[in-house]
């Protein structure tokens, strides 16, 4: 077995196992979200494996670094129990989740029919000249888009924030 | 190739840290009592010697070793075990990207003094100190204890904040080098330039009269002269990441004992310490690399020493001397940087909590936010120029 064949099954393993320990850790919800760190970082590895090098730097940076320890942060605030949740709350959850697995199943299930076979990479492929360049020609519209909507998010929870300190 | 990196690894972790670390920790005590006109550590000895208390070093590692190591009562026994760890080696495999010398051909061979270079080589730095977070907060969670958890809760968010701006205020540093591999960012920084050198792009047909193209107007081509807000700005965002006095709320010894690691003892709190040591080596190796030219020799550049040196004594041996007095240019701005850091820790008062968020929201972010305004707008206007 090669080394990158190796260090994707040894990644593959650890992201399911961590995503398995993270689904079933009812009881401890600080675990929980600590194994959802593992997953996030085992899924850079393998996009490290796939070139795709400034992905795999954001995946740690921004959902292993940042968003992850704002859920610790708010879990370790709120000292939430699993009965604090709503059981018609927790119904729904339940219903919208076996929807996305069974689609995923179903992608599954079409992908394991058959690989297509990939294009070469071209050059400088997953490096940051070529992500950034094709943000903003390409596709700087929904860049845009996105900016716009992201500060408006942001002036809204300032006002909702406002509203229970006033 | 494998042996090479090892090789290369294993340099850096027994000279660069391994050398430094113990060193630092004397340091730290001698200066604080110099800077508070005591005597200092000058108590250990082996049969009377005490060489000045340098042995210190020595008898923290075996106190360390032999105590007792606890861990607390309905702590998460797993997670406390985990937490040091998780602090600590992130701070030691950041170095893998940091360059401790140029790239030197020696007949066939080319040999660059650096683990690693990937296209993304700082971002890799940022995404491995990012992970570091998870050990202050595992700490202050899994210890039990109402003061340790409020220490991680302070380290979790005063970190993440600064994350956010030590990425922004370090842009301007790729936009002038165009790169984010960090050789290739200290070979760019391996020239000189003029100071007023950009006239003569802005006033067509302008000539720079020949006494401003000469030394004293002449600068080597460091970040902190093309970057000097961009330098001050990583510098404070680094050290608070780094939770340090003046930003050791997380700690906050004076209102939450220990903050986060209250509950540790023996030699994993040792690795607590240690962590923050190693840290300390790497920011300085992490801004001398950014901001001060790294390896570079200042105005000398390493074409013109090979060049001056090899007639006397041949191309190899000039070459091999090169490589030496590069890394020695490394390590002594590496130290003066550690002599940087631990002054501040001394010389400055501590900041409240609410102080260190102001500081970074209100103050570095726009400043950040400006620097790489004001950046864009100068390389657009001296255009190829620059």
């Amino acid at each position: 077995m090669s080394v990158p064949l190796f260090l994707f099954y040894a990644f593959a393993v650890l992201a399911v196992l961590s995503a398995l320990g993270m689904v079933l850790n009812l009881r401890n919800t600080v675990a929980a979200a600590l194994s959802l760190v593992v997953t996030m970082v085992s899924l850079a590895g393998i996009y490290v494996l796939l070139e795709a090098h400034l992905v795999a730097a954001i995946q740690i940076m921004v959902y292993g670094g940042a968003i992850v320890v704002l859920f610790l942060f708010v879990v370790m605030l709120l000292n939430l129990r699993t009965d604090t949740f709503l059981p018609a709350r927790q119904r729904a959850l339940k219903v919208a989740g076996s929807l996305l697995g069974v689609v995923l199943l179903i992608e599954t299930l079409r992908l394991l029919g058959g690989f297509p076979e990939s294009p070469p990479l071209p050059e400088g492929f997953g490096g940051y000249r070529q992500l950034g360049i094709a943000l903003y020609t390409d596709y700087l519209l929904i860049v845009e888009v996105i900016s716009l909507l992201l500060t408006a998010a942001i002036v809204g929870a300032l006002v909702l924030a406002k509203r229970n300190i006033d | 190739m494998p042996v090479e990196v090892i090789i290369k690894a294993l340099f850096i972790i027994l000279v660069v840290i391994g050398a430094l670390a113990p060193v630092m920790t004397w340091t730290e005590r001698k200066q604080s009592a110099v800077m508070q006109d005591r005597i200092g550590a000058n108590r250990a000895d082996i049969a009377g010697i005490t060489v000045l208390g340098l042995l210190h070093p020595l008898a923290d590692v075996v106190k360390l070793l032999t105590k007792e190591d606890v861990v607390p009562l309905g702590a998460n026994r797993i997670m406390h075990l985990l937490a040091p760890v998780i602090a600590a080696v992130p701070a030691i495999i950041a170095y893998g990207v940091i360059p401790f010398g140029g790239v030197y051909t020696f007949g066939q061979d080319t040999i660059s003094m650096v683990v690693s270079n990937p296209d993304w080589g700082l971002l890799y730095i940022f995404a491995i100190g990012s992970i570091a977070t998870y050990g202050t907060i595992m700490a202050g969670w899994a210890s039990n204890n109402n003061w340790s958890l409020l220490g991680g809760m302070r380290a979790s968010a005063q970190m993440i904040s600064y994350e956010v701006t030590m990425g922004l205020s370090v842009v301007g540093i790729f936009m002038v080098f165009g790169t984010l591999q960090l050789q290739n960012m200290v070979i760019a920084q391996d020239t000189t330039f003029r100071i007023f050198g950009f006239l003569e792009y802005l006033i067509p047909g302008f000539q720079l009269p020949g006494f401003l193209s000469s030394f004293p107007f002449v600068l080597p081509m460091w970040g902190i002269f093309l970057q000097p807000l961009g330098f001050l700005m990583f510098l404070t965002t680094i050290m608070a990441e780094n939770k340090r006095p003046p930003f050791d709320v997380p700690e906050g010894e004076s209102e939450i004992i220990a903050g986060y690691f209250t509950e540790y003892s023996g030699m994993r709190f040792g690795l607590f310490f240690m962590a923050e040591f190693i840290e300390i080596v790497v920011i300085a190796g992490l801004v001398a690399t950014l901001f001060l030219g790294g390896w570079t020799i200042p105005w000398v550049t390493t074409a013109d020493f090979i060049g001056a040196v090899s007639p006397i004594l041949g191309q190899g041996v000039a070459t091999g001397l090169c490589v030496i007095v590069h890394f020695l240019m490394f390590m002594a701005k590496v130290v003066v940087l550690i002599w940087l850091q631990m002054s501040l820790r001394w010389g400055l008062p501590r900041f409240r909590y609410d102080q260190v968020m102001d500081l970074c929201w209100k103050g570095i972010l726009p400043l950040s936010i400006a620097n790489i305004f004001v950046t864009g707008a100068i390389l657009l206007l001296l255009g190829d120029a620059s």
